[in-house]
């Protein structure tokens, strides 16, 4: 029996999964009929099935780090690029730390005006701050950029940053004196002087409490 | 998954290796299992697999990032299978001599790992069987036919990767799923 090439034809179709229902019925009845069709459909099916069934060798353990071993060099940029996105907050951290310590040193080169903290019995001449004998100060004073004269009583903290005081032999601290003159012992004071802000904000209530005992 | 590779794609544009790596451990299996198969045989299949990976590394910003990677890579390395089957076809009988010693260092590996059991050594017989077969087909055919039943592509996948039109893929996988039939009629 001479069977329709179209058969054949089919049997790939189905193979393919891309036959029609039309088609399928058309094959499926042949397959009835002829042996010698059926026969070559199972082969053709048994193939497929032993291509299919092969196992899976195992890609050599080295493979990926053979590779990249064979690669041409990385640029530096990229593998610093890949560090800082492998350690975003360390990469934080430093860019804050870089940054702070920027505005900290552009803050000590700008700040060369002379300041003084206000409070009364202060005389103020030429750059010259004056506690005068037999004179008491009530509160902490800060001189910035000029002398300090203590001939009086200072009842708080004295400091003096980028400058000289003169404690008299009269003269009398109840606080604690500070002299500030080079970049880091200010960057220290600065930094002390930030956390006690940030902690009184914190605590506002518990510093008003305090006050009237004072 | 094709999203995340897209990711890595851009980083290997931009030179990362370690992206790289990454694609290389997400399509290595893959590349290595169909260069096997093509080649038959394991020195090879390791060699034409991590000169695929290489070229992609190198041509990387050739590559059209709407593309399928998968596509891309698929078809480097049977352009370089090709490459190899043409380089050594006049030893194509010794080849086959070496495919069947590859079979035996298969079995020691099993046999290391448990006993070998009489249905395995059939089954590693009968796919050493299958293998030499395979090898037997035309290049043209033999590609086709593991690219759809190794890595189970559609033909369409098979069409992009060969650039060839899917008509002609067609013909070349019933033409060897014909010849494969016929020659493991008796198996």
């Amino acid at each position: 029996m001479k069977c329709p090439e179209q058969i054949i034809e089919f049997m790939h179709e189905y193979l393919d999964e891309e036959i029609d229902t039309e088609s399928e019925i058309i094959l499926k009845k042949h397959l009835q009929d002829c042996k010698e069709c059926e026969q070559l459909f199972y082969e053709l099916k048994k193939t497929e099935a032993l291509v299919q069934g092969f196992s899976k060798i195992r890609t050599p353990d080295d493979f990926t780090e053979n590779v990249l071993s064979r690669l041409p060099k990385e640029k530096r940029k990229i593998g610093f690029q890949r560090w800082m996105r492998n350690h975003p907050i360390l990469t934080a951290a430093s860019l804050f730390f870089i940054m702070m310590v920027g505005s900290l040193f552009s803050t000590w080169n700008q700040d060369h005006e002379f300041s003084v903290s206000k409070r009364n019995n202060l005389i103020v001449q030429n750059n010259t701050v004056i506690v005068p004998k037999g004179k008491v100060v009530n509160g902490d004073i800060v001189v910035r950029n000029g002398k300090l004269k203590i001939e009086g009583e200072v009842k708080g903290d004295v400091t003096v940053i980028n400058g000289q005081k003169y404690l008299a032999s009269a003269g009398h601290v109840t606080g604690e004196i500070k002299e500030v003159n080079e970049v880091f012992d200010w960057l220290w004071y600065y930094m002390k002087k930030t956390v006690k802000d940030i902690f009184n904000v914190l605590k506002p209530d518990r510093s008003k409490e305090n006050k009237p005992q004072q | 998954m094709e999203a995340s590779v897209r990711n890595l794609v851009k980083q290997v544009k931009k030179g990362d290796q370690n992206a790289f790596g990454e694609i290389v451990e997400i399509y290595k299996d893959s590349l290595y299992q169909v260069c096997y198969r093509i080649l038959g045989n394991r020195q090879e299949a390791e060699d034409a697999a991590q000169e695929a990976f290489i070229r992609a590394y190198v041509n990387i910003n050739s590559f059209n990032i709407e593309l399928k990677f998968s596509t891309w890579i698929f078809r480097i390395a049977t352009n370089l299978c090709i490459d190899r089957i043409r380089r050594k076809k006049p030893d194509f009988y010794l080849d086959a001599e070496v495919s069947g010693t590859q079979g035996l260092t298969m079995y020691s590996q099993i046999a290391s790992e448990d006993p070998l059991t009489e249905a395995r050594v059939e089954s590693m017989e009968l796919q050493d069987t299958i293998q030499k077969e395979i090898l037997k087909l035309p290049e043209k055919y033999r590609i086709a036919i593991v690219l759809k039943y190794i890595e189970d592509l559609s033909l369409n996948e098979i069409s992009e990767i060969l650039d060839l039109p899917l008509g002609t893929v067609k013909t070349r996988i019933h033409r060897g799923r014909d010849l494969l039939r016929k020659q493991l009629q008796h198996v």
